[in-house]
């Protein structure tokens, strides 16, 4: 069993709305895949269907060799930053504690251990300056750092990210991608990237998977991030551009997201 | 002078001491439960929630003072009919106000239905809408008792997965925390602590009891242990010391619980925005927004 992740000949549906169909994929261990799209792909689907959300409407998909369900232990899950509630009356600490027990019922037993444990993660992302302060106010950055602490608690085989990077400046862009990017090398977690913007963590990743109205695409950035094969997926004419390094998808204008000013920083 | 007098009399305050004893008792169970559920309350957006279950409430007790049967007992009835409406009906928080404005007048309707009909002693009637003081007897105790403890033992089961699906209910869910299962138990148990909130503040003030003791000291701490602690502090005095207060008095409970209740919202709120201001780059407290 050298794949954590197979999905073979897998779709999902709503109804009568096949959002993405045959889709044959093995991620291994330590490998980085971005999962890229416009809105109203799949990508959401996809995480949900990884997490054991979701169950397909034909094919099959094993994580860890198991249904996904049984393996969610095993998946390390960084949410987009906004998911948290705004009333949350948490630290820091507790949104890593979480991670770890928030999940068992009846009360709280062996305290000690597990605070040692929490402190230890909290340092290891850099968190720990602001280990007691309120979740509601931590900047976006630091929140997605606590989050990442948060998705390592488990010890996982596979970090699940659903567009951690949204609304982060570059800066913590680069820290959460380094941190994501840190475990992957020490531990050879497999790292699953949902994203709208290549660019940030065009330089980490191993392969594509990207979902798109017409059907998806398998592949390295340099197979699928071409315009040939974005504009057969799109069905339009798609140019995808190289400036400085970074990737520029042009003329997929049913995805505001990658328009030509979101996706050229400066 | 005389007004004062209505509002505070403490003469032979030793024998109407005696006559509020088992109110005391049931006062202490209600601070822990009311408490403890007013930090989810608060966490889970439902203060509304807690309104509406209350007119149903007040529709069950009103009910049951009328057929003669337990007032306690139709109080709950009314409140677990109300409750599992929200949480099957409910589950989006914009469906979850609008079943609960379409409830409460129809609760609220029901009980002066109830009430108008009733015959027997007006005080009866008030009580259950602003509160009483002595209308707590023996049997009533037992099972306003009974009540707590289903509360507090299901509360102290469920709270570690009940606190991280209400903070961060996505990650719980990929987790596999069962959180719209526990977003249904959640409702049940806070119809069982505002049927309890009923008996003593009445249903139109229930919310000083399960709102506005955890959100005064969510201003000052958010420690999952402190938070909770300071909640049943909170909770504990403004009942007891509502209830020591009235004694005496010809006026109703509430306006003292609610009063003493809204005095520690006041003061934790400014120490919150206190600390917040001190603090600056330290990092304290958020001031509230």
């Amino acid at each position: 069993m050298s794949s954590v992740i197979s999905l073979r000949g897998a779709a999902l549906s709503y109804g009568p709305r096949t959002v993405w169909h045959d889709l044959e994929l093995d991620v291994r261990p330590g490998e980085f895949l971005a999962v890229l799209g416009p809105n109203g792909a799949g990508k959401t689907s996809f995480v949900r269907a990884l997490l054991g959300r979701q169950p397909l409407s034909a094919g099959e998909l094993t994580v860890l060799g198991r249904p996904p369900r049984e393996a969610a232990r095993h998946i390390g899950y960084v949410p987009q930053q906004a998911a948290l509630s705004a009333q949350a009356m948490l630290r820091a600490r507790d949104l890593v504690r979480f991670g770890i027990d928030g999940h068992r019922f009846g009360p709280r037993l062996r305290t000690a251990a597990v605070r040692k444990r929490v402190d230890e993660i909290l340092d290891a992302v850099g968190a720990s300056a602001y280990a007691d302060v309120p979740v509601g106010t931590l900047s976006g950055g630091e929140r997605q750092r606590v989050r990442v602490g948060q998705a390592l608690a488990t010890d996982p085989r596979i970090l699940l990210c659903d567009e951690p990077l949204l609304s982060l400046d570059l800066h913590h862009q680069r820290a959460v991608t380094e941190l994501v990017d840190a475990r992957r090398r020490s531990h050879g977690t497999a790292v699953v990237f949902v994203t709208h913007e290549i660019n940030p963590v065009l330089d980490l990743v191993d392969r594509v998977l990207y979902l798109a109205p017409g059907g998806h695409r398998v592949g390295t950035p340099d197979e699928v991030l071409t315009s040939a094969s974005l504009s057969r997926l799109y069905g339009t004419r798609v140019d995808v551009v190289h400036v400085d390094g970074r990737i520029v998808v042009v003329g997929a204008l049913d995805d505001p997201a990658h328009h030509v000013p979101e996706e050229v920083h400066p | 002078m005389s007004v004062w007098h209505q509002l505070f009399d403490f003469d032979d305050y030793g024998e109407l001491l005696v006559l509020v004893r088992n109110s005391l008792v049931v006062g202490a169970a209600l601070g822990l439960v009311g408490g403890l559920a007013g930090v989810f309350v608060a966490m889970r957006d439902l203060p509304f929630a807690v309104h509406g279950i209350s007119e149903l409430s007040f529709a069950g007790a009103s009910a049951a003072l009328l057929l003669g049967t337990n007032i306690v007992a139709g109080s709950i009835t009314g409140s677990l009919l109300a409750a599992g409406a929200i949480g099957v009906l409910g589950t989006r928080a914009r469906d979850r106000n609008s079943v609960i404005g379409i409830l409460m007048p129809f609760g609220l309707g029901l009980g002066v239905l109830f009430l108008a009909l009733y015959k027997g002693r007006a005080a009866n009637k008030f009580g259950l809408l602003t509160g009483q003081i002595v209308a707590v007897d023996t049997p009533q105790t037992a099972w306003l008792l009974a009540t707590s403890a289903v509360v507090l033992t299901a509360l102290v089961v469920m709270w570690r997965p009940l606190a991280f699906a209400s903070a961060d209910p996505d990650v719980a869910e990929a987790r596999g925390v069962p959180v719209r299962g526990l977003s249904f138990a959640f409702m049940i148990v806070l119809g069982l602590a505002v049927a309890l909130s009923v008996q003593v503040v009445g249903a139109l003030l229930v919310l000083s009891l399960l709102i506005t003791p955890a959100a005064a000291a969510a201003r000052v701490t958010a420690s999952p242990v402190l938070l909770p602690l300071l909640s049943v502090v909170f909770a504990t005095a403004s009942i007891e010391g509502g209830i020591l207060l009235a004694l005496g008095s010809s006026i109703p409970i509430s306006p003292y619980v609610t009063t003493v209740s809204f005095a520690f919202y006041v003061v934790c709120g400014a120490v919150g925005r206190y600390r917040a201001r001190r603090g600056g780059a330290r990092r304290a407290v958020p001031a509230p927004a």
